[in-house]
């Protein structure tokens, strides 16, 4: 044995400066094998990562546009949509792509430092680095087209988006592990998503609502998350309705479920 | 040195929990090539999954204070819509090792020619083998696992793997896992047999093929 890294990492106690190193080593590796197994070599290879979601968001802004979505309000439609389906993707695309990630990657956890939080963290960060690319080029574009302004608070719409993807990561995480559990909740997730797109604020502003209404739409926490990056974005020009606290909340409780979920598989799966 | 103590592994069936690891101890000192023996069934391959860390156990302990294989075994460990060379690079980025050195290696080995950059799904299962055995050639460890390994492909294949396994590591340690005698025999130190959860260690092989053949007769 000459290696060093390996003899030490195979200790049952290892350093955790090394035990990072080593996570962060699995996560690359299967990040890469994670784009190449989904997108292949083949014409444009990886950037589908960001081309798929940004057609997604191109033909919303679209149906938007010719639908008048934003209710005869002043606001510019073409913002309005790539705010709003932006987001969307943002937190929707983490928790399907988790929803059963477990199985595919059985034979891969014959190798110990393979561990079932790294194959949902390697799916998260994928999607969320696609929406967030997606977000960025389609916007810029847009405003270098003189389609859209530009945003008027870029840390404002830094911690709408980073909210959002904390919603979306440890919804992600809990779905991915209660899906290991039963096989229920890969049924249901899938209707669950579609019913929440409409209310998740990607097609309205709070404001817009009845007050009994926005009272029930402001207890899902991916509301408040598309209402600050909106303020982010439009300013003083939109009314956003929003309680960073109670989305921050919601984001940790999840979070500390999702993990607790994550220990009690990860002690039960058995490589293929 | 692997030292695994009180090692219990029960798995919830529909018929309830079955204890498939009962209270095993045994010590692996750098070097030594241990035999496990047993039926189909016994928890060989469970054993060698825990002594991995691929899974974990219910109670007891493992002490990995060498570098420690992953199980080798022919299949298994692989991502079929992968290249043989993207598995291989998996693989090194996994275990920190650089891919680039190894590459002429494995391809020599594995005889696979161009079939190296096609996806492991059309290979067919000796194309398979001789990947697998390869890649597992490519990271170097102080503990190989092997998991019936020795099993498949034809007879120069098979004398290649010998040679590269047993005579030019012929310093590491092994847990070999098996259920022919004679491959144990011919290939290691000591030996324990697995029956019915519990492990017997024998310090010479032929007690331990003694005490398989006995028990193997009267069950």
């Amino acid at each position: 044995m000459t290696d060093e890294t390996l003899t030490v990492h195979n200790n049952t106690h290892t350093p955790l400066y090394r035990s990072f190193k080593i996570q962060m080593r699995v996560i690359g590796a299967l990040l890469m094998r994670e784009v190449l197994t989904r997108y292949g070599r083949h014409n444009i290879g990886f950037m589908w990562l960001f081309v798929e979601p940004m057609l997604f968001t191109l033909g919303v802004t679209a149906l938007w546009s010719f639908a008048k979505m934003h209710h005869g309000s002043s606001m510019p439609i073409v913002a309005f949509a790539i705010t709003g389906y932006s987001s969307v993707l943002l937190w929707r695309n983490m928790p399907s792509r988790c929803v059963g990630a477990v199985e595919p990657n059985l034979a891969l956890m014959y190798h110990r430092n393979v561990k079932v939080i790294d194959v949902f963290a390697a799916r998260i960060l994928l999607e969320a680095a696609g929406a967030t690319t997606s977000f960025i080029v389609l916007s810029t574009f847009f405003i270098s087209i003189g389609w859209m302004r530009g945003p008027q608070d870029i840390i404002k719409i830094l911690l709408g988006w980073f909210m959002t993807a904390w919603f979306g990561a440890s919804l992600a995480l809990l779905m991915g592990c209660l899906s290991e559990r039963t096989e229920v909740v890969e049924k249901l997730w899938h209707p669950t998503s579609y019913l929440l797109f409409p209310l998740s604020g990607a097609a309205f502003m709070v404001d817009w609502l009845p007050p009994t209404f926005q009272k029930v739409v402001l207890c899902l926490p991916m509301v408040h998350g598309v209402e600050i990056l909106r303020e982010g974005y439009f300013g003083s020009q939109v009314h956003s309705h929003y309680n960073f606290t109670y989305m921050a909340s919601v984001c940790l409780g999840l979070t500390v479920l999702a993990l607790s979920q994550e220990r009690y598989i990860s002690k039960r799966v058995t490589p293929e | 040195m692997i030292q695994i103590t009180d090692l219990v592994k029960r798995y919830h069936t529909r018929h309830g929990e079955v204890t498939v690891l009962d209270q095993v101890n045994f010590t692996v000192n750098p070097g030594e090539k241990i035999g496990i023996i047993g039926r189909n069934g016994s928890g060989k391959s469970t054993l060698i999954r825990l002594i991995s860390g691929a899974e974990q156990p219910t109670s007891g302990t493992i002490r990995r204070e060498m570098g420690v294989s992953w199980p080798l075994a022919f299949g298994g460990a692989f991502q079929g819509t992968l290249t043989g060379l993207d598995n291989l690079r998996f693989i090194c980025r996994i275990y920190g090792a650089t891919t680039e050195e190894k590459i002429p290696f494995v391809q020599e080995f594995s005889e696979l020619g161009r079939y190296l950059k096609e996806p492991v799904k059309t290979y067919s299962s000796g194309m398979r083998s001789r990947l697998a055995f390869a890649i597992s050639m490519a990271v170097e460890f102080d503990c190989f696992l092997i998991d019936e390994i020795i099993a498949v492909g034809d007879s120069r294949f098979h004398e290649k793997c010998r040679v590269e396994l047993f005579e030019k590591r012929k310093d590491r340690a092994m847990i070999i896992v098996s259920h022919d005698p004679n491959f144990i025999k011919a290939n290691c130190d000591k030996a324990a047999v697995l029956t019915a959860g519990r492990l017997h260690n024998f310090d010479r092989v032929e007690e331990a093929l003694a005490y398989y053949q006995e028990h193997s007769a009267t069950v």
